[in-house]
C-alpha cells in the first residue's frame, strides 16, 4: 500500500540563561557532577522555586518569532511521576496554560520549494537530571547539575510528512532561536533534544494512525535515521495486517534502530495540577511590545532581503541566512567590498570550505570578514585574477598577513602593463610556429581552441599575474596579424 | 464514591507506597470512608467559580537571572544514603 | 524566672538583673526535669543554646538592645535548622540534619534567639492531636492523659509547660491554634504569605504558614515582629510591609464590630465550651466591642474541601522523599522500585501513607476535575463567605475546637472523627486568612481557646484584641500543676 507519514515533533530547547530556571545555581555546562545543584535542585525539604525572568523573557521571544499567540497569563503544573534523576517526583512544566499558544512558521527543503508548519504550542518547564549507568557496582549514578535548567518544549502540529521535512523543521528551527539568542543550539551538549510522534495512514486517509513516540533524539542525523527506521517498521506491521502499538521506542544509534521502553507506560497518569508553590505568571503586554521590538532580524525575513537586495538565489540566500554569525560575516564582507555575488561565490566556496576542512567554527575563522572583503577588493580592481586570489586567501587562512601584505611581499600584483604583456605574446607566438600554422589553417570554431594553448604558455610565462583579458585582446591581436601577414 | 481494593493498590503503586497484602483490605475502608466525606461536594453549585489556587490571588515575582549559589556538593552529600564520586548512588536503573 | 513574660526577661537582660547564659541554663534544667513527663521536646541542643545565650549576652554587653536579644526559645521541628536534626516528626528525616536555616529560624537566630532545641509534633504536621509523630505522642500539660492538641502539640506544651517562653509552629488546618487552644496558651497564624515557608517542611503549600506561639498576645506580637517579612526565595511571600505588632496592643476597644458566625456555635460545640466563649465574648463586650451575629454559609464544606486539598498538595510534597539524596533509606534494595515503595513504606507513619493515598487518588486520571478542581471552586466559595463577612464586621469570633481536649487513644483508631476537630479552624486557611487562639478558661482542668479571625494583613487587630481580653482576664496567666522542680 502507499502510505503516508505524519510526523510531530516535540522539541526540548535548553534556554541560555546563566542560572537555573528555579534556583540560582549555575548552567554552565560540563562541571564535576553534582556541584551546580543547590538545595533547591536537590531537592531539599522546605526548599521553594522562583521563576527566572530570562526564561519567561526568551520564551516570549520565542512566541514573537513564530507570530505565536503570547499567554499573557500561563500557569506552572507540577507533572508527577517517580524517577531518580526527578529529585522532587514531580517535574515543574506548564500544561493547561503555556506561556506560547499557537503559531507557526515555515520551512525551507533542500529542492527550496517551502512549508508552512503549525506550532501547537510552546511551554516552560525544567530539564531533570542524569542517570549514570557505567558500572558503579551494579547500581546508577545520578548527577543532578542538569536538574533545573529551563527547557522551553516546542510542540509542533502533526504536519511533517518525511525524514527531510522533519530535518528541515529542526534546522529552521535551529537557525531561528540561534537567531533570537534564547539558546546556543549546541545539540552535542543536549541543547535541543527530540521527540518525534509517528504514525502511518493510508496515502488520502484523513484519519491519523495508531503513533509510536521516539523519546530523546539529539542530533539532526539521528532524527533521519531513526524517522527511516521507524517509518520502514510500522510499514512492515501494517502490511502484514498487524496494528501499530501506541507506546514509547527509543533510538538506538548504534544498532540503528528504535526498540520499545518497558512499557510502564501503559500505567503513567501524571496526576498534573497547578504547582502551589508558583503563582500564575501574568506578562505585561508593554514588554511583551518591547520585546518585540527589541527582535533581530529573523532568517525568514533576512533570507528575503538577501534575495531581494543582493539578486542572490534562494539557495544561496537560504544558506548564508541560516545562521546569524554567517549572515553578519557576510554582510560585512558586502560592505567591505562592494559586490554581494562575488562576496557569496567567496563566504560559501572558500571560507565554509576552510571550516569544514579545518573543523572549525565560523568564529574560529582565521580571516575576518573585513581581512575578506580587502581581498575581494583586488580582485574587483583586477589587481590579482581570481586564481591568484586563492592563493592569498589560503596565506591569509595561513596567518601570513592580509590580501595588500601577501600579494606584496610574494609579488603577486597582476600585469596589466601592455608593453610588457605584448612582449610575452610576441615570445610565445614567435616561439611556437607549428601551432600558429595550424591555428591559421582551422576553421573559425575550432580557433576557440587552439587560443587557449597560447593563453595557457603566456600565464604559465607571467607566472599566474598577467591580466587574463589583455592577454585575450593582444594575442587576438597578434594572431590575425600573423595570419594576415602569411596571406600577403 | 466506592473505591475498590485494586484501584487503591494501583494508587499506591502511584504513589509508591507499598501496602501490605494483609493491610490492604483496612487502607481502602479507611480510605472509602475518607472518600465519602469528601463526595459532600459533588452537591455544591461551582458553576462559573474560578479555582482558587492560591489565598491572596497574588501572581508571580520574577527573579534576575544570576548565579547566586554555589558547589555545596560536599554538605549535601554528607547526609546523602549512598553516594560515590560525586553521584547518588541508586540500584541500577533499566531502561 | 520562668513565669515572666518576653517583655520583662528582655528588661531584665538589658538591665542585667541576669544573663541569658543563666536564663538559658534555668530553661534547660526544667526541659530536662519536667519534660520526660511531656515528651514536648525531640531534641534538645544545649551546647548550642549556651552558646548562642553566651553570644547574646556579649552582644548585649556590647549595649546592643532589641526585644528578642538573649531570649530563648524552641522550634517546631519543621523548621530546618542548620547542623541540628529535622525530623518532622517522622522515620523518614529520622537522620536529616540540614545544612541550611530556614528563613524563620535565621530571622530568629538573627535577632538573638537562644534556640532550646525543636519540639515534637505530629508527623508532618499531619494530625490534630500529636498521635502521630514518630518520638511518640505529647502529653498535655494540664492533663497528661490528654493529647495537648496537633500538630504543633510540642510547642504548645513547651510554652505552658514552661520550658520555653516561645516556639514556633505552623499552622495548615488549625496545627497553631488548636493545640494553643488545648494548652492554654496564645498563638497565632498569619496571613497567608506573611511569614516565609522557606525551609519549613512542607506539607501543603498552599495552606501552610508558620507563626509564634507563647502565652500572650503580647509575647506573640514579638516574636511575629521577627518572624514576619517578605521572602524573595518564596514566591508566595508578600511584599507587603510588616507593621509593628507591639504597637497597636493598647488600642481601645470600643466601637470594635465582632462578629460571631452561627455555624461557628451550632450543634457540635461542646455546651461548657460554648459558655466559656460567650463569658469571653462578655469581657469584649465589656470594652465596647459589639457582638454581631453573622453568617459564613460554606463553613461545614471546609472539611471535605480541606481533606482533598491538604492530602493532594501533601501526596506530591513528599514524593521528594525517595531515599536516594537524604532521609531514610531501606536496608538492602532489591531494585529501584524496591527502594522507592519500601523506603516509603517504613519510612512514613499510616496516618502520612492514608493522606499521600487519598491525595494520589483525587489527583489522579478522571477524578482530578471532580475532587480537586471542585475543592479549589468551593475554596473560593468559602473565602468569599468572609470576604463578604468583612463587610460589615472588623473581627471574627468563635470557638477554636468544638471542645476541650480529648484523651490519649480516644480519636486514634478513626481518622474521621479527628478531622472533625478541625472544623472551626480549617475555612481559615482555606481562606488564608490570619487566626488566633487566645485563652478563654478551663472546663474540667482543660482549657479551651477563643479564636479570633481577622481580614487579611490584620494581624495586629487579632493581637490588639488578644492582648486587650488578657489585660482583663487572668486565663493566659495560669500554669499548670506540676511544673515545680
Amino acid at each position: 500500500m502507499n502510505w503516508e507519514v505524519v510526523i510531530g515533533l516535540e522539541v526540548h530547547l535548553q534556554l541560555a540563561t546563566r542560572s537555573k530556571i528555579f534556583s540560582g545555581a549555575a548552567t554552565e555546562f560540563g562541571a564535576q557532577p553534582n556541584t551546580q545543584a543547590c538545595a533547591v535542585d536537590l531537592a531539599m525539604p522546605g526548599m521553594l522555586p522562583v521563576l527566572n525572568e530570562q526564561a519567561v523573557r526568551y520564551a516570549v521571544m520565542f512566541g514573537l518569532g513564530i507570530g505565536a499567540d503570547i499567554g499573557l497569563r500561563s500557569v506552572f503544573d507540577r507533572k508527577n511521576y517517580f524517577y531518580p534523576d526527578l529529585p522532587k517526583g514531580y517535574q515543574i512544566s506548564q500544561f493547561q496554560a503555556p506561556v506560547v499558544g499557537r503559531g507557526e512558521f515555515e520551512i525551507q527543503l533542500e529542492d527550496g520549494s517551502t512549508r508552512s508548519i503549525g506550532i501547537t504550542r510552546a511551554h516552560l518547564e525544567e530539564d531533570a537530571g542524569k542517570s549514570l549507568h557505567e558500572d558503579f557496582h551494579g547500581m546508577t549514578g545520578i548527577d543532578l547539575n542538569r536538574a533545573g535548567t529551563p527547557l522551553l518544549e516546542i510542540v509542533s502540529e502533526p504536519d511533517l510528512r518525511s525524514a527531510e521535512e522533519a530535518v528541515a523543521y529542526l534546522k529552521t528551527l535551529h537557525s531561528l532561536v540561534t537567531y533570537l539568542g534564547i539558546s546556543d543550539g549546541n545539540m552535542a551538549e543536549g541543547s535541543m533534544r527530540c521527540d518525534i510522534n509517528l504514525s502511518l495512514r493510508p496515502r488520502g486517509s484523513s484519519t491519523l494512525g495508531t503513533r509510536a513516540e521516539i523519546k530523546n533524539v539529539n542530533s539532526f542525523r539521528f532524527v533521519e535515521k531513526a524517522i527511516r527506521h521507524e517509518i520502514e517498521r510500522q510499514a512492515d506491521i501494517l502490511e502484514a495486517g498487524g496494528q501499530v502499538v501506541q507506546e514509547t521506542r527509543l533510538y538506538d544509534a548504534d544498532r540503528d534502530e528504535t526498540r520499545s521502553m518497558r512499557s510502564k507506560e501503559v500505567a503513567n497518569d501524571y496526576r498534573y495540577f497547578p504547582e502551589p508553590d508558583l503563582l500564575p505568571v501574568v506578562i505585561d503586554e508593554a514588554w511583551v511590545e518591547s520585546l518585540r521590538a527589541s527582535l533581530p532580524e529573523l532568517p525568514a525575513a533576512k533570507r528575503q532581503r538577501f534575495i531581494s537586495d543582493y539578486g542572490l538565489s534562494t539557495y544561496d540566500a537560504g544558506v548564508l541566512a541560516a545562521s546569524r554569525p554567517l549572515a553578519d560575516y557576510y554582510e560585512t564582507v558586502v560592505e567591505g567590498c562592494g559586490d554581494a555575488k562575488i562576496a557569496a561565490n567567496w563566504v560559501q566556496v572558500e571560507l565554509l570550505g576552510q571550516l569544514n576542512r579545518g573543523e572549525l567554527e565560523l568564529h574560529q575563522s582565521p580571516v575576518a570578514a573585513t581581512a575578506l572583503a580587502g581581498l575581494i577588493r583586488r580582485i574587483l580592481d583586477h589587481s590579482i585574477s581570481g586564481k591568484i586570489a586563492k592563493q592569498v586567501f589560503e596565506a591569509m587562512w595561513a596567518g601570513e598577513g592580509d590580501a595588500d601584505t601577501i600579494i606584496a611581499a610574494r609579488g603577486l600584483r597582476q600585469v596589466s602593463d601592455s608593453g610588457a604583456l605584448a612582449a610575452l605574446v610576441d615570445e610565445v607566438v614567435s616561439g611556437n610556429p607549428a601551432q600558429v600554422a595550424q591555428y591559421l589553417a582551422a576553421d573559425e570554431g575550432k580557433r576557440k581552441k587552439l587560443a587557449g594553448f597560447f593563453v595557457g604558455q603566456i600565464m604559465k610565462l607571467s607566472k599566474g599575474q598577467a591580466n587574463p583579458q589583455m592577454v585575450n585582446e593582444l594575442l587576438n591581436q597578434k594572431l590575425a596579424a600573423a595570419g594576415s601577414d602569411g596571406e600577403s | 464514591m466506592t473505591v475498590k481494593q485494586d484501584e487503591i493498590e494501583k494508587i499506591a503503586e502511584l504513589a509508591r507506597v507499598r501496602i501490605a497484602p494483609e493491610e490492604a483490605a483496612e487502607v481502602t475502608a479507611r480510605i472509602a470512608n475518607i472518600l465519602t466525606l469528601v463526595d459532600q461536594l459533588q452537591a455544591v453549585d461551582t458553576d462559573g467559580v474560578e479555582p482558587m489556587a492560591n489565598p491572596l490571588d497574588a501572581v508571580q515575582r520574577l527573579r534576575a537571572d544570576t548565579v547566586t549559589e554555589i558547589n555545596q556538593r560536599e554538605a549535601f552529600q554528607a547526609i546523602a544514603p549512598a553516594v560515590e564520586n560525586g553521584l547518588y548512588l541508586v540500584p541500577k536503573v533499566i531502561e | 524566672m520562668h513565669e515572666l513574660s518576653v517583655a520583662q526577661l528582655s528588661l531584665g537582660l538589658r538591665e542585667k538583673q541576669f544573663s541569658s547564659l543563666e536564663l538559658t541554663r534555668r530553661y534547660l534544667d526544667r526541659i530536662r526535669a519536667l519534660d520526660g513527663q511531656y515528651n514536648s521536646f525531640v531534641t534538645v541542643d544545649e551546647e548550642g543554646a549556651l552558646a548562642a545565650a553566651a553570644a547574646a549576652d556579649a552582644r548585649l554587653a556590647a549595649g546592643e538592645t532589641g526585644p528578642l536579644l538573649g531570649i530563648p526559645l524552641a522550634h517546631k521541628d519543621i523548621f530546618c535548622t542548620r547542623g541540628i536534626r529535622t525530623s518532622c516528626g517522622s522515620r523518614m528525616l529520622d537522620n536529616f540534619v540540614p545544612p541550611y536555616d530556614a528563613t524563620v529560624t535565621s530571622r530568629l537566630r538573627e535577632a538573638g534567639t537562644v534556640m532550646l532545641g525543636k519540639t515534637n509534633m505530629d508527623e508532618f504536621a499531619m494530625g490534630s492531636s500529636n498521635e502521630s509523630s514518630f518520638y511518640g505522642p505529647v502529653h498535655n500539660p494540664w492533663r497528661p492523659d490528654c493529647v495537648p492538641g496537633g500538630s504543633s502539640g510540642g510547642s504548645a506544651a513547651a510554652v505552658a509547660a514552661r520550658l520555653a517562653p516561645l516556639a514556633t509552629g505552623t499552622d495548615t488546618g488549625g496545627s497553631i491554634r488548636q493545640p494553643a487552644a488545648f494548652c492554654g496558651i496564645t498563638g497565632l497564624k498569619p496571613t497567608y504569605g506573611r511569614v516565609s515557608r522557606l525551609g519549613m517542611v512542607a506539607f501543603a503549600s498552599s495552606l501552610d504558614q508558620g507563626g509564634p506561639m507563647a502565652r500572650s498576645a503580647e509575647d506573640c506580637a514579638l516574636l511575629l515582629n521577627a518572624m514576619a517579612g517578605f521572602d524573595p526565595l518564596d514566591s508566595t511571600s508578600s511584599e507587603l510591609p510588616v507593621e509593628d505588632y507591639s504597637a497597636g496592643l493598647q488600642q481601645p476597644l470600643a466601637g470594635l464590630r465582632i462578629g460571631l458566625p452561627r455555624e461557628y456555635f451550632g450543634q457540635g460545640l461542646d455546651a461548657a465550651t460554648g459558655e466559656r466563649i460567650h463569658a469571653a465574648l462578655a469581657l469584649l463586650e465589656q470594652q465596647g466591642a459589639k457582638l454581631v451575629d453573622i453568617s459564613l454559609p460554606h463553613t461545614g464544606l471546609s472539611i471535605p474541601t480541606y481533606y482533598i486539598i491538604a492530602p493532594a498538595e501533601a501526596s506530591t510534597n513528599l514524593s521528594r522523599f525517595d531515599g536516594v539524596r537524604y532521609g531514610y533509606r531501606c536496608t538492602q534494595p532489591q531494585n529501584l522500585h524496591d527502594l522507592y515503595t519500601r523506603s516509603r513504606q517504613e519510612g512514613f507513619g499510616d496516618e502520612v501513607k492514608r493522606r499521600i493515598l487519598v491525595g494520589t487518588y483525587a489527583l489522579s486520571a478522571g477524578y482530578y476535575d471532580a475532587y480537586y478542581k471542585k475543592a479549589q471552586q468551593v475554596r473560593r466559595l468559602i473565602r468569599q463567605d468572609f470576604l463578604d463577612a468583612f463587610d460589615a464586621v472588623d473581627v471574627i469570633a468563635g470557638p477554636t475546637t468544638p471542645g476541650p481536649a480529648f484523651a490519649l487513644g480516644a480519636k486514634g483508631s478513626d481518622p474521621l472523627a479527628m478531622y472533625l476537630e478541625d472544623v472551626y479552624t480549617l475555612a481559615v486557611n482555606l481562606a488564608g486568612l490570619p487566626g488566633m487562639s487566645v485563652p478563654a478558661g478551663m472546663v474540667d482542668g482543660r482549657p479551651v481557646g477563643l479564636q479570633l479571625i481577622g481580614q487579611h494583613f490584620q494581624e495586629a487587630r487579632l493581637l490588639n484584641v488578644g492582648h486587650q481580653l488578657q489585660q482583663a482576664s487572668d486565663w493566659h496567666l495560669q500554669a499548670p500543676a506540676g511544673g515545680e522542680q
